[in-house]
């Protein structure tokens, strides 16, 4: 979506793993005789996103992309893996450097605009929240300025500073959140399925405020969602995750005109036909198993209608294809059929 | 059109707050003909959800029945006792919500709910009840009922369980199903898994829904008719094809452009400005005027009411043929 | 101002007369309880002023009460309402002092509970539990026989008030202990807190500016219901003996002093400070049943 010259990696992250332990407590554990239970979030999970684009990542509940934002803006240390952003690794959060980096350079938006806002404080002091954090400001009258500014760019004016959160609508809200993302001048926002609380006419409004700030201010975007039509309207890559696995990761054009892996094919599928074209989209059998247990070797092989000997036993790597890579065997060994597109 | 199942006639809901009776449902009227999926969407607060709780008697206070009257049958059911309504929700109009698992209680087995359900509603001893309720389950999909009769709902996943209160609500065979974002909890894939369940009870059963939903999408793979609500009022509604393809209110246009779709390429999308009023502002004449891009003199003044536009009716003065 | 006047919580005072009434008597009593030394007609502790003429006054209404005296005298020739109203003041100062106590404690604890969980947590709960297990009084009690063993025998009636307060607010930190770890277990998955956190807001800095605000509300309605709560613990200790010297009598100090002249018939020296004790920890009972109703969301 802009104008690359030179491509530079933001974000590089690399092979990232969270495990979680999920397991009762000690002592109930010893009674009942159970094993500590680790749910496996991400399990080696690798992308890179180059600065100014937006790379997406796609996948039901349960399949980690909202992990994966909080590790990338440091909620979570790693288990495992690293996480380099403009080539500084962050992923050990105990160092200052570490935090530095993050703090500077990253920032967050939320998925629920109700909650993601403190409902006991003014909106102005919410937007002025990471200049007081970080001392980039020190004088009220520079802090007063530069809120107005920013209320400016996400379209409030300076009146509604003075109010609280409740007083306004769940897209404004969604405004006041981008302006605090943006008020310590990151380079890179995560967006964690931003506008899935939102309703359709606003949904549009804040996504093209966010292709508009991104142009403006040459930000980077790791978007997360479940909404694919979403993901195809704003991504240049799409990562689909799969139980803590990214499935396919492609740029956004190849695949959505030719998604590989037999979960993206899925995915793909589900999407309601607004064309009314009388296509019959075929439901697929199965939800996401539990991410506690999942599935050995290939995660998506107990509902994959193409699953053979191999893709219960080993777990498939990485396999290169046109603009990007495919964790299948079957498409690995060039049995899968051709798809047949429904995107026109 | 056969004569209608349910009729809705001028129904205003309203809650009652200190600052005075606030309007959430002004004066909609609409019919549902036996076995037809009538959609109703729209934007959080605009009512849809009122509309449906007032079908099934669950409205709850503050809200009331300011006026109008529904008609179930041909006989009135807006004003029936409790006890009454309660009956007939469950014999005759089934209810489907949001969130599977709150429908549910934890303490007992998903078979006690449908055994305990069907002997309510019908004449049946407990064992002939429970062959009815393992048919049920199998009839919804439901992967070895008999086992899974014995299980509690935590034992289900997101969409089984939804499966379950389907069972629930078409247990007594009832003419009419208000299901209010029945998939909106649910993954994708379960999503379109649901909906395709629907619409076989629907056709299988000859029983009516009205799918309560925010998503164009849910409708549009599985409605004959949608309504579309704005503002507590209906702003268009018609069959879903032509609402769809061939919106004729400004609002129904601006929603249709507003969504992105797989294949369309656009830079920004289309948006329309400002957001839906609250209960306590909503402007005088036609609710949609301060956002409208098509908004005239007498859009300030005159409530449009429902007119034909097209295949559809549409509540808005540009279709007015006496202009 | 204004926003307060047009608030949920106004609006729900203005429509509950009983609320209304237990709110001026509360504010009647504490002011004059305040401000006793202009409200009173005399001066209780001033034993040049007492005359044992006076002594075992009835009330005015009746036949050979005087105007002087509208509540009788004790048998020392001591006004009885001005003895209420010292009483009251103290018997305030020592439950308010009291709560403000537990609740600091409770609202600290409670918030590092909540927010760190893991040990500290663990640690902090045990410490509630076993707490729990001994009823307020018998901590009180026990607090006050250690001072009492430490303390030489003045210097304990010089320090009695602060005694009481410590032992009283020892006892029920518990309770808002827990409540705000539970609200703050709430309030810490919310995204505003992650959002705080992205920021680079330091632990201390999002419990005190972020959380504790949003746990207020819970904290408020347990104060005031704890508020009456204390007021009795103390009359009861007072009471008993163990609480508050007769030479800085509060309300129970009171009731048991008047207590010995109940069978000779002076009944009001005993039943009418009782009376006011029941009065006070009434109403404020009841502001803490409506505080707690109003500020409930589920019934908003």
């Amino acid at each position: 979506m802009t104008n690359k010259i030179i491509p530079t990696t933001e974000v590089d992250v690399q092979n990232l793993v969270k495990y979680f332990d999920v397991s009762a407590p000690w002592l109930s554990r010893v009674f009942s005789g159970q094993p500590k239970q680790i749910l496996k979030a991400v399990d080696g999970i690798s992308f890179k996103i180059q600065k100014g684009e937006t790379f997406s990542l796609v996948g039901e509940s349960g399949c980690g992309k909202s992990t994966i934002a909080r590790l990338l803006v440091g909620l979570y240390e790693p288990t495992d893996g690293k996480i380099k952003i403009k080539g500084h690794d962050i992923s050990n959060l105990d160092s200052p450097k570490a935090l530095r980096t993050l703090r500077k350079n990253v920032q967050m938006i939320f998925q629920d605009p109700f909650a993601s806002l403190n409902p006991r404080w003014h909106v102005k002091d919410i937007i002025a929240e990471p200049i007081r954090a970080h001392k980039t400001l020190s004088d009220n009258h520079a802090i007063d300025k530069r809120v107005n500014e920013l209320l400016d760019l996400v379209s409030l004016t300076k009146v509604d500073g003075d109010k609280f959160p409740h007083e306004f609508s769940g897209g404004q809200r969604q405004r006041i959140s981008i302006a605090r993302a943006l008020a310590s001048k990151p380079e890179f926002i995560v967006c964690d399925e931003p506008t899935s609380a939102l309703d359709v006419s606003v949904q549009a409004q804040i996504l093209n405020l966010m292709v508009d700030l991104q142009k403006e201010l040459g930000l980077t975007y790791l978007f997360i969602s479940h909404n694919l039509a979403v993901v195809y309207h704003i991504s240049d890559h799409v990562g689909v995750m799969y139980l803590g696995r990214l499935a396919e990761v492609r740029d956004s054009k190849s695949l959505f005109s030719n998604p590989l892996h037999p979960y993206t094919r899925l995915l793909l599928d589900t999407i309601p036909d607004l064309d009314m074209s009388g296509r019959d989209r075929m439901p697929v059998a199965g939800e996401v198993p539990n991410p506690i247990d999942p599935p050995k070797a290939c995660r998506f092989h107990p509902r994959c209608p193409f699953a053979n000997e191999r893709c219960k036993t080993e777990m498939p790597l990485p396999t290169p294809v046109p603009g990007g890579y495919v964790e299948c065997h079957g498409v690995q060994e060039n049995r899968l059929p051709a798809y047949v597109p429904i995107v026109r | 059109m056969t004569e209608a199942l349910l009729k809705v006639e001028n129904l205003s809901i309203a809650f009652k707050s200190r600052h005075g009776e606030l309007t959430a449902v002004d004066n909609i009227s609409f019919e549902m003909a036996p076995g037809e999926i009538l959609g109703v969407v729209g934007e959080s607060g605009a009512g849809k959800s009122l509309t449906g709780s007032a079908l099934t008697g669950l409205l709850e206070k503050p809200g009331f029945i300011k006026s109008g009257q529904i008609l179930f049958e041909n006989r009135r059911i807006d004003n029936l006792p409790y006890e009454q309504m309660r009956r007939l929700r469950g014999l005759k109009i089934g209810a489907i919500f949001q969130d599977p698992l709150t429908s549910l209680n934890p303490l007992y087995t998903v078979g006690f709910h449908l055994v305990e359900t069907i002997m309510t509603h019908l004449p049946m001893n407990q064992a002939k009840a429970k062959d009815h309720a393992i048919r049920l389950l199998t009839e919804v999909g439901i992967p070895a009922p008999e086992k899974r009769f014995e299980q509690y709902p935590h034992q289900f996943s997101g969409g089984m369980r939804q499966r379950v209160v389907i069972a629930l609500a078409i247990c007594a065979n009832p003419k009419l199903i208000i299901a209010d974002e029945p998939t909106t909890a649910l993954d994708v894939s379960v999503q379109a898994q649901i909906l395709r369940l629907l619409k076989t009870m629907s056709k299988e059963h000859g029983a009516a829904i009205m799918l309560i939903t925010h998503d164009m999408g849910v409708i549009a793979e599985t409605a004959d008719r949608v309504s579309v609500m704005y503002a507590g009022r209906i702003a268009e509604i018609g069959p879903v094809a032509s609402v769809i393809k061939n919106p004729q209110h400004p609002y129904t246009q601006g929603l249709m452009a507003a969504i992105p779709i797989i294949g369309h390429q656009a830079e920004r999308l289309a948006q329309i400005d400002g957001a839906m009023p609250r209960l306590n502002a909503i402007p005088t004449g036609c609710s949609f005027n301060p956002r409208c891009p098509k908004v005239f003199e007498r859009c300030y003044h005159d409530r449009p009411d429902l007119m034909t536009a097209q295949d559809s009716l549409a509540a808005c003065w540009l279709h007015d043929k006496t202009r | 101002m204004k926003r307060f006047f047009e608030s949920d919580l106004f609006y729900s005072f203005r429509k509950s007369p009983v609320t209304i009434l237990a709110f001026l008597v509360t504010i009647l009593i504490i002011v004059t309880a305040t401000f006793a030394n202009i409200f009173a007609p005399h001066n209780p502790f001033d034993l040049a002023s007492l005359d044992l003429m006076n002594g075992s006054m009835p009330p005015a209404w009746y036949p050979d009460g005087s105007k002087e005296f509208l509540l009788g005298t004790d048998n020392q020739g001591r006004d009885v309402l001005s003895a209420i109203l010292y009483g009251t003041r103290i018997s305030l100062l020592v439950g308010a002092a009291s709560v403000l106590f537990s609740m600091v404690i409770g609202i600290f604890l409670g918030l590092l509970s909540g927010y760190l969980g893991g040990t500290v947590d663990n640690i902090i709960m045990r410490c509630a539990e076993v707490q729990l297990t001994f009823p307020a009084i018998l901590v009180a009690l026990l607090v006050d026989g250690i001072f009492r063993g430490i303390l030489p025998r003045d210097a304990h009636d010089n320090l009695a008030i602060y005694v009481m307060v410590f032992s009283i607010g020892l006892s029920s930190w518990v309770q808002f202990a827990r409540t705000v770890r539970s609200s703050t277990l709430v309030e810490k998955s919310k995204e505003y807190v992650q959002a705080a956190r992205v920021i680079g807001r330091t632990p201390i800095f999002i419990m005190i500016r972020h959380i504790l605000p949003n746990v207020m509300s819970p904290v408020l309605v347990i104060a005031t219901i704890n508020l009456g709560l204390a007021i009795i613990t103390e009359a009861t200790l007072s009471f008993l003996g163990v609480g508050l010297p007769p030479t800085e009598p509060s309300l129970g100090t009171l009731i048991r002093v008047g207590n010995e002249f109940l069978l000779s018939g002076e009944w009001w020296v005993s039943i009418l400070p009782g009376v006011a004790l029941a009065a006070l920890v009434l109403s404020v009972n009841l502001l803490g049943d409506w505080l707690r109703d109003a500020l409930n969301p589920k019934l908003r």
